[in-house]
């Protein structure tokens, strides 16, 4: 139990009448990379902005490093190291790559430790540093994906929730993406993905929760998952 | 610190200036546009933090310009009574005494309307876009109709009698408190919130920005230098009613703002001065050409131009500075080669 960095104990979310989420339990180990993958609608995103307080489970509990957090507003998650790469990449378009990373650690009291960080992120991706004075919004997707990714990292996170990050972009940047991530994993950041290109995400992740409707239907070992008759029928494109 | 004390020594000495150079040389009908300018200045920069730099559309600031232009007032007129028999005024408040008493006037007048933004705001700032402009185009209707109907501040007939205290001295000096502290919040870690929630509000939360209480915030610093504009304006006007804060007015700020660019504290100034100048400077055109009334046509046809050829606005996002007009200016004029790459 100790090493469960987050655990969700049959959450329950609803939009209006609508039952989003029906009893969805799972949890995070530190250090691991963990996917969630599922259909459109499944519910993937729903889970993580209940994860990050955005919304509020109906019932059932999210702990976070020990702690019940499901009434804890979003800033104070962050400042907790809990943080979220939106979909869509979400980057802010008008405001520099130097600029973006900045606002990333808004939350922050350790100001010297952020200059560093900041040399670091430049350093995982050097793309970035080559375009700091560039607008967000001028960078290609790939590049924004990065930009989302970086930012995020500038808040110092223990958990970094990682929200569609292939959606849009070419196979082969897709590719550089999850390098990325599984380096970024080296580092120490627990991971939690959600995907829909359920290929690379089983590639890249130690273990995986399948969602459909709402709730959890299979989960296991990414690598046992690969190999796993529904998930190559629905999710592999494999007969 | 020393920066802020120097900025203000420097603004206040530069209004004196200007305002003695005012008086002295220039004709009163100039200085009357000049004054107007420099309210016009206030109530765009300031709608700007709302509108341009946190991205939320409020249709309001003319309702927080009454509130400040009535509370000011009240503060120079109903707490002053003249003793009929004497010839003295009696003050009931010693701090709101003279011309010098003018600037707590103004100020209870500004935070009044500060107060009514952080009451309008909390309720109104979780709506979005359209939403949001109608609820707050509904706060101006609501302070209209009220002071329209409260016999104690005159009703529609409004107050008369102002005193004479809004020089021009106090309007730029005002202007000047008003512009300077937009560029110090728009270069601070909160002014990047702000922008943050205009481009992503979801990515702005989730990076751990408080975007509820900030654009309340926004919201109240807009709020009070309308409403210090508001009193600059009944001062300077001598008689406020109702009518003067109707929901045009917010349209017409808008309009500054969207003219010279909206999110660009330099446009907003530039637009402010256009606005304020262009139906002034067309009454000419208007003579030469015995046209009674061309000019709204004219000044309507410029902003229609205006919006179809250049919608981002004179400076877009931009804002006015020697980087800019460097890269504007042709090479040569710049010296040539020696420009380095930033």
């Amino acid at each position: 139990m100790a090493d469960r960095i987050l655990e969700l104990d049959g959450i329950n979310v609803f939009y209006g009448a609508i039952h989003a989420l029906r009893d969805v339990s799972l949890h995070v180990n530190a250090g691991e990379v963990v996917s969630l993958i599922g259909a459109n609608g499944a519910g993937k995103t729903t889970t993580l902005a209940t994860i990050c307080g955005l919304l509020r489970a109906r019932t059932g509990g999210v702990h976070y490093a020990g702690e019940e957090v499901s009434r804890v507003p979003t800033h104070r998650l962050v400042e907790r190291g809990l943080v979220m790469a939106p979909e869509g990449r979400g980057i802010f378009p008008n405001l520099t790559v130097e600029e973006n990373l900045k606002i990333g650690a808004y939350a922050r009291k350790d100001k010297p430790a952020v200059a560093a960080d900041l040399a670091q992120a430049y350093d995982i991706f050097p793309r970035l540093a080559e375009r700091k004075r560039q607008k967000g919004g001028t960078l290609s997707g790939g590049e924004q994906q990065m930009l989302s990714i970086a930012r995020a990292l500038m808040s110092a996170p223990k958990l970094l929730l990682l929200d569609e990050p292939s959606l849009g972009l070419a196979p082969l940047i897709v590719q550089t993406i999850f390098e990325t991530i599984d380096r970024v994993n080296e580092q120490g950041v627990t991971i939690l993905l959600v995907e829909q290109n359920a290929n690379i995400a089983l590639k890249h992740s130690h273990r995986a929760y399948v969602i459909e409707s709402g709730s959890i239907e299979i989960q296991g070992a990414s690598a046992e998952l690969r190999n796993d008759p529904r998930v190559k029928a629905a999710y592999l494109g494999e007969a | 610190m020393h920066r802020t004390l120097a900025l203000l020594v420097v603004g206040v000495s530069l209004a004196f200036g200007v305002d003695w150079f005012l008086g002295e040389f220039i004709e009163e009908y100039v200085v009357r546009i000049i004054n107007l300018c420099g309210i016009a200045i206030i109530l765009a920069v300031s709608l700007n933090v709302i509108n341009g730099l946190c991205g939320q559309f409020s249709l309001g600031h003319a309702g927080f310009m009454a509130i400040g232009a009535y509370v000011s007032a009240y503060f120079t007129t109903t707490l002053r009574v003249l003793n009929t028999e004497t010839g003295e005024t009696i003050v009931r408040a010693p701090l709101f005494d003279g011309a010098w008493g003018f600037v707590p006037a103004l100020l209870v007048g500004g935070a009044a309307a500060a107060a009514a933004g952080l009451i309008v705001g909390v309720p109104t700032l979780r709506l979005k876009g359209d939403y949001l402009a109608i609820a707050t185009l509904g706060f101006g209707e609501i302070v209209i109709i009220l002071l329209t109907n409260f016999d104690s501040v005159g009703a529609a007939r409004g107050l008369p009698g102002l005193p004479n205290y809004a020089s021009s001295f106090w309007i730029l000096t005002f202007a000047w408190i008003c512009v300077v502290g937009s560029v110090f919040l728009q270069r601070s870690t909160f002014g990047r919130a702000l922008i943050a929630i205009r481009e992503n509000e979801l990515a702005a939360e989730v990076m751990g920005i408080r975007v509820a209480r900030l654009k309340v915030m926004a919201f109240i610093y807009g709020a009070f230098f309308a409403g210090i504009a508001g009193g600059l304006l009944g001062h300077l006007l001598r008689t406020i009613s109702p009518s003067t804060f109707g929901f045009m007015k917010s349209i017409e700020v808008v309009v500054m703002l969207v003219l010279g660019g909206l999110g660009s504290l330099t446009g907003a100034i530039v637009g402010a001065i256009v606005l304020t100048v262009l139906p002034e400077a067309l009454r000419d055109v208007e003579q030469q050409a015995k046209l009674p009334g061309i000019r709204m046509v004219v000044y309507a046809l410029v902003l229609i131009l205006m919006m179809i050829f250049r919608p981002q606005g004179i400076f877009g996002q931009r804002e006015l500075s020697l980087k800019l007009l460097r890269r504007v200016l042709p090479a040569r004029l710049r010296g040539g080669d020696s420009e380095t790459k930033p």
